[in-house]
Order: C-alpha cells, then structure tokens, then sequence
C-alpha cells in the first residue's frame, strides 16, 4: 500500500519501512523551536527532568524572541531573558533576539533552518507552516517540547491524510490567503483535527513560496496537525540560497490512501473574508463588503502574511493615497531581513506616508500581546490567521481575516472593502 | 491522581478555544495559580469567582482549539478545577492535558446528559463519568494504549526519564 507525503516523512524519521494511520511511532526529530512563551514553560519542565542537563544537539535547536518582544513590561522581559539565559547556557546555535529575528515562522525557512524531507516541531501551533517547504511540521505544547530538546525525539500518532486539490487561476485580487480561508471555510475549524493536509493541484504549483507558507501556516486553523505541499524546483532553489545542508526531497507513492480528496476551483473563488468570532466563518468579499462595516483597525502583519509580497501589495494600493482619517492601520514585518528590504524598497515609506504606524517586527497586535491591542466595541481587519473571541485584545472586539489586499483596500475606504473596486493594475 | 473526583458542572458550546480560555495578555505568566484566577476569562468572566475547587469543566465539540499554549491546561487546573469533560478535543490540548496530568474525558452522551449546576463524579483510571444529580452513568472514551502508559507513568516527564535511563546504560 502507498504512503502518503506526511506518512512517507514519519516512516524515514522513525526508522520504519512504512507507516500507516494511527500508529504511535517514536521519530527522530531535525529540529525543534520554541519561542519565548513556550520555551518558559519548557526550560522549566526540562530542569526538573532527572537526569537532563543539555539538549540533544545545540545546532538543531531554534529559539526566537517574538511574542512580547521588544518586552512589553518586567514579567514579558523576565521570560525573554529566561530563554536568553538557556540559550546561553546550553550555546544554543540558532538564538534570535529582537532585532536579529522577527517572527519564528518568517525566520526560520529565511534562515534555511527549514528543508524538504525534515520532521519539525515547534512550541508554536504555526509550526504547520514549515510544510510549506515540503517538510512535516506540527505545533506541539511546553512539556512534550521539553521532551524534544532532551532526546532529540517525540512520540507521534500518524495522522490520516486529506489530499486537497487546487485548479484553475486565481482571479484579480485573488490571493494564497484567499484560497486558504476558502479552504478553513470548507473544513471547518474541526474539520482536519489529527489529520494531515497535503496541497495539490496546478494553482499551487504555479504559488510562490510565500503563498504556500500563508496556506500551510493556516492548517492548524482547520485542526490539521501538519499542512503540507510537495517540493519542487521553487522550493529546492530557495532552501538551497539558503543552507548547504542536504536533505531528502520525499513524494507521495502514487497508490497514496487519503482518507478523503477534496476539490477548490479557484478560477471561480472571489476574494474570500472570514467574519467573527471563527476562522471557518468564510464568506465571498461581496457578500460582506455591501453592508458597508466601519472599521477601526487594519492589521497587516503575521506569520501568514507579514512577508515581503505582501508589503507590496499593500505598499502598491496605498502608493500616493492617505488611510481614511476614522481608523489606524498598524504594519509588523514579519522578520528583520522582511524589514530591511522593504526599508530599502520605500515600501516603509510608503506606508508611512500614508498614515500606517509601522512596528518593529514581531507577533505584536496578531495575539492581541501588545502594540495594537483592540478595545471594547472595536473592530478589525486583519491579516492574521484567527479571529477567535479576545484572540486580538477585547473579548468585546470584532475580528475579519482577509489578504492583504483587502486589508489595504478597506484601509483606504474606512470600512470593510472588496480590494477588486480599487481602480488598480492587478498585484 | 485522585481514584475519584468529585464537583459541579460549568457547561458551555463547542470550541472552546485557547484565545478564551487563556488570553494572550496573560500568556507572559507561568505560575499555574495566577494562570487559574483568568481561567476561561474570555467565554466566562465569572468563572472562577463561581466556581469550587473540583469542579468540572464540560463542553461540546474542539475543546481547546487554537493555540498551542500549554498554559491553556494549567490555567484550568490552576483555577481548582478537577477535570474537563468534552465530546470532543482539539489536538493539541489534548496531547498538553496528558502531559501536565489535567484529567480529560471524551464522551458526546455524557455532554448530553449534563447540565450546568449537575454533581458530577469522575473516575479517571476507568472513564467512568457519573451524573449525581440526574442519576445517570457514562463511559469515556478509551485512550490507546500508549497514552494510557504515559498516564499511569504520571505524563511525560516520568516516561522522558525513563528514556534517558535507558540510553544511559546502554
Ligand atoms: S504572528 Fe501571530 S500566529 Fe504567528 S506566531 Fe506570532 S502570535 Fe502566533
């Protein structure tokens, strides 16, 4: 019987000829991520570890300042130095600190600490989006990331596969966000728990990378345990700018069993917008945009859409234009490089000059931590990958997740906006 | 862990998630009993004023959907509450339940049959789940065998330590 992308990946990692659906294996693991909220609470289960004085391999260790960085108040600087200190300690190799990181899901496949074939897991849900790459990835929680850095491996059950195949061309102002909250919507916020999601078909063949990192990170929002695409020629030759390390390009067996096939005609998809309080609650832009929502905040940022396309976009729409005056539109680079190029692109400029307050890279407003947390009664228009009850500050507050073109759009306009009315060349 | 538990029902709707059980504003904290005073702040504001040490935590479908955050298991235990009772959990909590010793049970017709305000008793070794009030019993689902050894070795730690043993005196 034919093994599936994710099945193929467990079986080399556990040292098994193959592996089938819920069967618990013991797998060696590439690398393991934690960032400074996790890694607290894993540094502490670790130390009461008897017998765990170092970590498996201190080159195969990730860990990054992000959530409350630069540190919010004293209890967010203590848990960042918290892991600064073990970082130290243990001469962990790959320690981002504020600055020299951003976010942990933009930082670690720039940094080439991703590869085709390699098994990741991360203190982190997002985790899923390294699949993006062609590597199986999952979030794990503090105490089973403690057992990770200790033995360099995890106990895992094989999840079943959903194969989802994607045709057609996407559509003016169509984007990878798009398509994945058209698939959230489709699955439900429970509709892939303990399964894998493996992406298939000729629109994402013809995505960029940052296009698949935006739909494998949103994996986790249908419950999935991992998100993952098939490498190809893009992926090989951007892992290889990046890192000589070697790795194993896997393919899924032709004969591969999934538990189900799904199909997305994207040709016919219009820009998609998930409404309050769940990500799966997807609607086409036009049904919303009609009703004419005020909008308080734009966020554009985060680990699904804080990379440099997306600044682009969003710099192309409000080139010349200023936000409209009854909100505030709030930008985090997803990681430094990501800042410095669209520094020296004007696109920082450019956004700026429209009225955006444009942060230091990080999470900041997308877990509602700090730097543009919502208010009572306040609404958004976000990036992001969730909109959960409180998920941005206020459990009073209302949250939309849109791409980043539909954010710019509605940044312009002051309520929520289908980007395909803007007078513009399509991004 | 106790051989019985023993408490109120505090019931709500399918997933529950991370965002409310545990906030992000709150997430710079680690000591479990300051974690348990936010317990479910963002579904249940009241909750922890109104609940007793031992009480239960009963809901729908997804339990604990979301994040990742350990500290959404350790806020709940930190509150005093025994255990949660749900028809079904989203991965992640699951597996982070295990690991810290929170007691979980799966079981859609216990859900069904419990309302706010029902004594419930709880036998963790075997998934009993016992309605008090309405006189009524159910069984959890069983865990594979695999999880069952890591609980009855205590969670994950006691099983790490174990490992490490092992490839000590190989
Ligand atoms: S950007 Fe948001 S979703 Fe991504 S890691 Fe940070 S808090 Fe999590």
């Amino acid at each position: 019987m034919g093994m599936t992308l994710t099945e193929k990946i467990l079986a080399r990692h556990a040292g098994l000829d193959t592996v089938e659906p819920g069967q618990i294996i013991n797998a060696n693991v590439d690398l393991v991520l934690a960032n400074e909220l996790s890694a607290a609470v894993a540094i502490g289960v670790m130390r009461k570890i008897k017998g765990a004085q170092r970590v498996f391999d201190r080159s195969r260790i990730a860990l990054v300042e992000d959530h409350f960085v630069p540190a919010k108040d004293a209890q967010s600087a203590s848990l960042a130095k918290l892991m600064k200190d073990f970082a130290v300690e243990q001469q962990i190799e790959h320690f981002f600190d504020v600055g020299r990181g951003g976010i942990e899901h933009v930082v670690l496949p720039e940094e080439g600490l991703v590869a085709p074939g390699e098994l990741i897991v991360g203190g982190d849900s997002h985790t899923c989006t390294y699949g993006a790459l062609g590597a199986f990835a999952t979030g794990m929680g503090s105490t089973d990331i403690a057992a990770a850095f200790v033995l360099g491996e995890v106990w895992l059950k094989v999840p079943a596969s959903i194969k989802i195949v994607y045709d057609g061309e996407p559509g003016r102002m169509v984007y990878a966000k798009d398509i994945m909250l058209r698939t959230v919507g489709e699955l439900g916020i429970d509709g892939a728990t303990y399964r894998a999601i493996e992406y298939h078909g000729t629109t994402v063949d013809s995505l960029s990378i940052t296009g698949r990192i935006t739909m494998a990170n949103m994996a986790i929002e249908a419950g999935a345990k991992n998100g993952i695409f098939q490498a190809d020629e893009k992926t090989i030759a951007f892992v290889k700018e990046r890192t000589d390390r070697p790795f194993i390009v896997e393919r899924p067996d032709a004969d591969a069993v999934y538990e189900r096939v799904i199909s997305i005609d994207v040709g016919s998809l219009e820009p998609q917008i998930a409404c309050p309080h769940t990500p799966d609650n997807v609607h086409p832009i036009s049904e919303i945009a009609r009703d004419d929502i005020p909008v308080d905040q734009v966020f554009i940022g985060s680990c699904t859409n804080g990379y440099m396309e997306d600044l682009r976009i969003v710099a192309k729409i409000l080139e010349g234009k200023r936000i409209a005056p009854s909100l505030r539109v709030i930008v985090n680079p997803g990681s430094q490089k990501v800042w410095m190029q669209a520094a020296q692109e004007g696109v920082l400029t450019t956004l700026a000059a429209a009225g955006c307050a444009v942060n230091t890279p990080g999470c900041g407003a997308c877990f509602g931590g700090h730097m543009g947390t919502l208010g009572d009664g306040e609404r958004a228009i976000s990036t992001t990958n969730r909109n959960y009850v409180g998920r941005m500050g206020s459990p009073k507050a209302e949250i939309y997740l849109a791409s980043p073109a539909t954010c710019a759009a509605s940044a312009l306009t002051g309520k929520i906006t289908d980007p395909r009315v803007l007078e513009l060349a399509p991004v | 862990m106790e051989s019985k538990l023993r408490g109120r029902a505090h019931k709500y709707g399918k997933n529950v998630d991370t965002d409310v059980i545990i906030p992000g504003k709150y997430c710079n904290i680690i000591d479990p009993g300051e974690l348990g005073k936010h317990a479910l702040e963002g579904i249940d504001p009241e909750f922890t004023s109104r609940m007793n040490a031992g009480d239960v935590i009963v809901a729908d479908t997804n339990f604990g959907c979301g994040s990742s955050r350990e500290v959404a298991p350790i806020a709940i235990k930190g509150s005093g509450a025994a255990a949660v009772v749900a028809k079904s959990f989203a991965r992640i909590f699951y597996r982070n339940a295990l690991n810290i010793g929170l007691p979980i049970f799966e079981s859609t017709e216990a859900v069904e049959g419990i309302e706010s305000g029902d004594e419930i008793e709880l036998e963790p070794a075997t998934g009993i789940i016992r309605n008090i009030t309405k006189g009524t019993e159910f069984h959890s689902a069983e865990f594979p065998p695999f999880m069952r050894s890591l609980i009855d070795a205590g969670g994950l730690v006691p099983y790490v330590e174990e490992r490490l043993a092992q490839s000590a005196s190989k």
